[in-house]
């Protein structure tokens, strides 16, 4: 039995974790809403006992391996063809600070 | 809406004469310019010039494939070249792939003419594709969602009155239930068996790409060519559907799974299960794990694998860029995430990151993953005994825009009973018309066991014989 309370200081650490702002109206209309997901969907599982192996794939894969040949992939140029052209920077990407 | 020869046919008779290629291309762009106008929302992306420029090229080749001249419509959230791929979102807003996903680029090596994008539920996110900037209307009622996530994937099959097929992909039924709202035929297949590279994707270990179409030999057709072998997919099973006879001996209808439809829905499906019954043997069955938990574990692994696959959008390289000097990465990327996602993909990400936190994943995740290994394992016991089990594809018909407003997020996600525990097995399975109800169409779904799509291309032939 998972002992868990789903009030607004769990959904916004959630979404903080998940690099979310949530907006105080958004956060007071999702938070009933994921309680109630997570109440009565996803703890009804605590109702069955599941010893088997997990299926992280519903079918059984094989690893597959292939020989590892250089080829000829996307030129610089066309890697950055998405790139918002004041992002753009002597071949590279601008991007917000990390530290 | 109808036209009554297969695609194959259409191919046969294009290779002698290609006018009729360039007629069926120039009345369709005519059909999909009027969708535009009558604004039923079912394209997202295209470009004309692009198009005759493939009818050119077509023209010019000189082999001829098994999709020679026929126009095919894509998912969003498949990958084509050039073309703006954004699965429903405003996230990807601009961005143009450099490539093909791998059943593009199989399609037109036998051919195909890439038509347009479809509008679709935003990453697949949702069960009548309301969860988008451009609604599509259901063809039937425009009052009416035409299903989701690969909504306008079916609608259009069933607008449109030319030869052509869809291509879609499911995660928890998004191919079976715009199929069933709109009165269409399609296959889910094997998980695996069509490669998902060039897929933006929704939830890895769910995800399948799949065909949609006017009939089953239309729809066997587009499988049979986007199918096989890719090394650029790990999961993909390097198998293909061949266009062959399943055998069926004896059939089960999944009773619990009827339980709460609604009575009309019941009806058309059972009455058509009655006509069946002169063809197959047909008994009843209960699948008492897979209705009690499939949804549940369903939603969780999806969510958790959902919300991994979207740490990636965050406002860098492709899509939505925005002015990243002077700011800190955690501030640029949240600024942009809550930005460009929608409500429900929100939702979604809180719960599948809640779910694989520390302290809660073995809880939820691992659990969830244990619970999938009891349910496939159900289905197979059944599988010893019958070559097909079948359920109605949705638990109503298609819905009015005004009653799924209504819907709370939790009921909304209880609308994929039926095709949740087939996706969530992996399972291929079929949605056929079973008939209407004052005049909406009600389909019929068909479950095989992994890599027995044959058997519904038998039973799809069946359920089109009167």
């Amino acid at each position: 039995m998972v002992d868990v309370v789903v009030n607004e200081v769990l959904v916004q650490k959630v979404a903080q974790n998940a690099r979310l702002k949530l907006t105080e109206e958004e956060l007071k209309k999702f938070t009933p809403q994921i309680r109630e997901i997570i109440l009565k969907a996803f703890n009804k599982l605590d109702e069955i006992i599941a010893e088997e192996e997990p299926s992280f794939q519903p079918i059984e894969q094989k690893n597959k391996l292939r020989e590892d040949i250089p080829k000829k992939g996307f030129s610089q140029e066309e890697a950055l063809e998405n790139v918002k052209i004041d992002l753009r920077d002597l071949g590279y990407i601008k991007g917000p600070k990390v530290v | 809406m109808g036209r009554k020869e297969s695609l194959k046919f259409f191919v046969e008779n294009s290779k002698k004469d290609f006018s009729l290629v360039e007629e069926n291309l120039h009345k369709i762009i005519l059909e999909l310019n009027a969708s535009q106008n009558k604004k039923l929302n079912y394209i997202e992306e295209y470009d004309e010039k692009n198009v005759l420029q493939q009818l050119n090229d077509l023209k010019k080749n000189s082999s001829k494939g098994k999709l020679f001249g026929v126009p095919l419509t894509i998912k969003d959230s498949i990958c084509v070249k050039d073309l703006e791929t954004k699965a429903g979102s405003k996230i990807l807003k601009g961005y143009k792939p450099l490539f093909d996903a791998t059943v593009i680029k199989k399609a037109r090596e036998e051919g195909a003419i890439i038509l347009a994008k479809t509008t679709q539920d935003e990453f697949g996110f949702g069960t009548f594709s309301t969860n988008t900037e451009k609604i599509p209307k259901n063809p039937f009622d425009n009052e009416r969602s035409c299903g989701g996530s690969s909504g306008s994937s079916a609608a259009f099959t069933a607008y449109t009155s030319r030869y052509h097929a869809s291509i879609g992909e499911s995660t928890g039924g998004s191919i079976a239930c715009p199929s069933s709202f709109c009165g269409v035929t399609s296959i889910t297949p094997t998980y695996g068996l069509v490669s998902r590279y060039g897929l933006i994707d929704y939830a890895n270990s769910l995800d399948k790409i799949g065909s949609i179409g006017r009939n089953i030999e239309d729809v066997a057709l587009l499988l049979n060519v986007i199918s096989g072998e890719d090394n650029f997919d790990s999961t993909n099973i390097g198998k293909k559907f061949e266009i062959e006879e399943g055998s069926i001996q004896k059939i089960a209808i999944v009773k619990n799974f009827f339980e709460n439809c609604s009575d009309e829905v019941k009806k058309i499906v059972l009455e058509k299960i009655d006509k069946l019954k002169e063809f197959v043997k047909i008994e009843e069955v209960e699948l008492p794990l897979n209705s009690e938990y499939a949804l549940s574990a369903y939603y969780i692994i999806a969510t958790s694998e959902a919300s991994t696959n979207l740490a990636k959008l965050s406002g860098l390289r492709y899509g939505v860029q925005g002015d990243v000097v002077g700011k800190h990465f955690d501030d640029y990327f949240s600024e942009i995430r809550s930005n460009y996602f929608s409500e429900e993909t929100k939702r979604r990400i809180i719960l599948g990151t809640f779910t694989r936190m520390s302290g809660f994943r073995d809880a939820y995740y691992l659990k969830a993953l244990r619970v999938r290994t009891k349910l496939i394992n159900e289905f197979n016991q059944q599988f010893k005994k019958y070559d097909l089990l079948l359920t109605p594809t949705m638990p109503m018909v298609p819905p009015k825009f005004s009653e799924i407003e209504k819907m709370t997020p939790l009921e909304n996600f209880a609308m994929d009973l039926c095709t949740i525990p087939a996706n969530l097995a992996g399972l291929p399975h079929s949605s056929c018309n079973a008939g209407f109800s004052k005049g909406l169409p009600v389909g019929l779904m068909a479950i095989a066991p992994h890599l027995q799509e044959q058997k519904l291309y038998s039973f799809g032939k069946v359920m089109e014989l009167e």
